[in-house]
């Protein structure tokens, strides 16, 4: 069981090494990185196999009993995040088969993927606030390699912004979690949900905790911490972007569902804020992309929009809710990476991302039109897909508790959605393009890029179609969550 | 002990934010190792300032006035760590002049909000890069 329970950090990290040793060969590093990925899907698999039983894995790091010892936990919601982890890093691995254009192509890429990868996954399953500050860490450095690998004034002038405000929002981190350590005497997660939980919690415990809830929210992109997303997410290349529009912000809201509902599983006053916050969220995301005119910096706001939807089921707090966006954590993942994905294909071929100087790509590539309208669809809430079903669920949530706010701006935003994806559609794909259709081109070996995209629709329609078993699933991950005894008793139960 | 050391900490954030508001990208840099380092203090100091003996712990005794060890490994991993990510900053740096040709904030970030470049024809793969 504890093979199992490190797997998901040690997977990524061995292909990391072994990815170093071959670095000579860049074919071989290909290969490695791939058979990486795939067994890092394997593991998720394996995991979400084992936790959807209601076990939950835990165990205690270098030997030492349970309160002092770093504890790995995964449960539900760890699992599956593995698992989709796995899958969009795998999908990564492969469509960056497909664009040899760029400078940023090679092994240096396999290696920072493969990095960022342990990061993710390492924050996923970590039950320590300092060890979860060096996940991030591991995962920040490489993110910050990946994103201006080949170089290039613009991608420079991105990582700048990118460097700058979440080197900021790392040091918060650090000095909420010393803090709070002073404060409250444990680092681990389940120390803080006992000592908050039994009321023994100073003022100054909250007042550092607030200031982690704080540094979460601007890994997350929350309103109004969001602005270095979109000013930095489009200037990456097309598959390091999808990698990041798939996890980063992700891990953020992740950390934010893991501390909260461990410390606060009764509505407070902090879910009140949360709930303005998501609300302003979605519609601040959703009102930025419709002032955008190139494909990638829509989608970027689409990110910050989506997360708000996240973070609104956790602000609920009810079990609905939170089974709600548990489900749409799942979801947004493989459908805002495949968007990424197509849109890095689309502007391939129409030899820009400027949707103006776009257009045709209907005619061109009926097939791309298609793989674009699938995931577009599901982000924007049409049934039978999945991200209806996230919408509404989090929508009945909302009304449920007599939300009429929040279930009134998440429809609205829905709606928003809609048009910006069909703005989209119709620059990008329908109307003719500018130079004539003599101007689309076709991109050698773009054969592993539809394969993937392919893939990753399949997975947006058998989410959509199969809601009954994800969503049986997300419940069971929600009820996890709402019982903070549970998981104290699972950290405890071993002893080392 | 610690009013001294919070008091510092204070400064030193408020110095390393100063210098992040400068226009010049070299000074926003350092402000960001300052504001480290004061968080770096800070981690020390949340283990309480009082004890004096090294935390070695003979079996079943614990030593008087023995100082906290664990922000002090908390600090190593943080200081390690930052340094990592300072010598990425000032290599991001270098880039930034080389590309730009200068060091001013708002002008180095500002190439970032520009339209987007129309995209090469395709090459053949370029293959391992240097």
């Amino acid at each position: 069981m504890k093979a199992l329970l490190v797997a998901p950090v040690l997977v990524p990290l061995v292909t990391l090494i072994l990815c170093l040793l071959a670095r000579r060969q860049a074919r071989r590093v290909a290969v490695l990185s791939t058979l990486g990925a795939l067994a890092l899907c394997a593991v998720g698999g394996w995991l979400v196999a084992v936790a959807a039983g209601g076990t939950v894995l835990a165990g205690q790091m270098g030997g030492w009993a349970a309160p002092y010892g770093i504890s790995l936990v995964i449960d539900r919601l760890s699992a599956a995040l593995v698992a989709i982890t796995g899958v969009v890093g795998l999908a990564t691995v492969v469509y960056a088969r497909s664009c040899d254009g760029d400078a940023a192509g090679g092994r240096d890429f396999h290696l920072f993927v493969q990095g960022l990868l342990t990061g993710v996954c390492g924050a996923f399953i970590t039950g320590d606030v300092f060890n979860l500050y060096v996940w991030f860490e591991v995962l920040l450095i490489s993110s910050f390699a990946l994103i201006v690998l080949g170089g290039g004034a613009r991608r420079v002038s991105g990582t700048v912004v990118y460097l700058f405000l979440n080197l900021l929002a790392t040091l918060l981190f650090l000095l909420s979690a010393a803090l709070l350590y002073g404060a409250t005497g444990t680092l681990g997660m389940a120390g803080l949900a006992e000592v908050f939980g039994a009321g023994e919690a100073t003022p100054g415990a909250t007042v550092a905790l607030v200031l982690m809830l704080l540094a979460f929210s601007i890994k997350a992109a929350l309103f109004p911490l969001f602005g270095w997303l979109p000013a930095s997410y489009h200037v990456a290349w097309a598959p390091v972007s999808a990698l990041f529009a798939g996890l980063l912000t992700k891990v953020g809201v992740y950390a934010l569902i893991r501390l909260v509902t461990l410390v606060w599983p009764e509505a407070g006053p902090a879910h009140g804020v949360l709930l303005w916050v998501a609300c302003a969220t979605m519609l601040v995301g959703v009102l930025g992309a419709a002032a955008q005119t190139e494909v990638r910096r829509i989608l970027s706001f689409h990110i910050v929009s989506q997360v708000g939807y996240m973070v609104l089921g956790l602000a609920l707090a009810t079990p609905l809710a939170l089974a709600g966006a548990v489900f749409y954590l799942i979801h947004h993942i493989v459908v805002k990476a495949n968007l990424f994905f197509v849109g890095g294909l689309a502007a391939r071929m129409a030899g820009s991302e400027r949707l103006a100087a776009m257009g045709g790509l209907y005619a061109h590539a009926p097939w791309l039109a298609i793989l674009f309208a699938i995931p577009a669809l599901s982000l924007a809430g049409i049934p039978p897909l999945s991200g209806f079903w996230a919408k509404f669920v989090l929508v009945k949530a909302s009304l449920d508790i007599g939300a009429w706010v929040a279930a009134g701006v998440a429809l609205l935003t829905g709606v928003f959605t809609l048009l910006s994806m069909s703005k989209i559609w119709n620059e990008a794909f329908l109307k003719a393009h500018p130079d004539g259709p003599q101007a689309l081109r076709t991109p050698a070996r773009t054969r592993p890029a539809m394969a993937v995209m392919a893939a990753l629709a399949a997975l947006t329609v058998a989410i959509g179609l199969g809601a009954g078993v994800v969503m049986d699933y997300a419940v069971a991950a929600a009820a996890q969550l709402s019982d903070p005894a549970g998981y104290i008793a699972a950290v405890r139960g071993e002893g080392g | 002990m610690e009013i001294i050391v919070a008091a510092t900490v204070g400064l030193l954030v408020a110095l390393g934010v100063w210098m992040m508001l400068d226009r010049n990208l070299v000074r926003v840099v350092l402000g960001v190792v300052v504001i480290g380092n004061a968080i770096n203090l800070a981690v020390v100091s949340v283990g309480r300032l009082g004890g004096q003996a090294a935390a070695f712990v003979a079996a079943g005794e614990v030593p008087a006035q023995a100082a906290n060890p664990l922000p002090q490994a908390l600090v190593l991993t943080a200081i390690v760590i930052g340094f990592a990510l300072f010598v990425f900053a000032l290599g991001v740096l270098k880039r930034a002049w080389v590309e730009h040709g200068t060091t001013e904030t708002d002008r180095v970030t500002a190439q970032a909000e520009t339209p987007a470049p129309d995209l090469p024809v395709d090459k053949p793969a370029s293959g391992e890069r240097a």
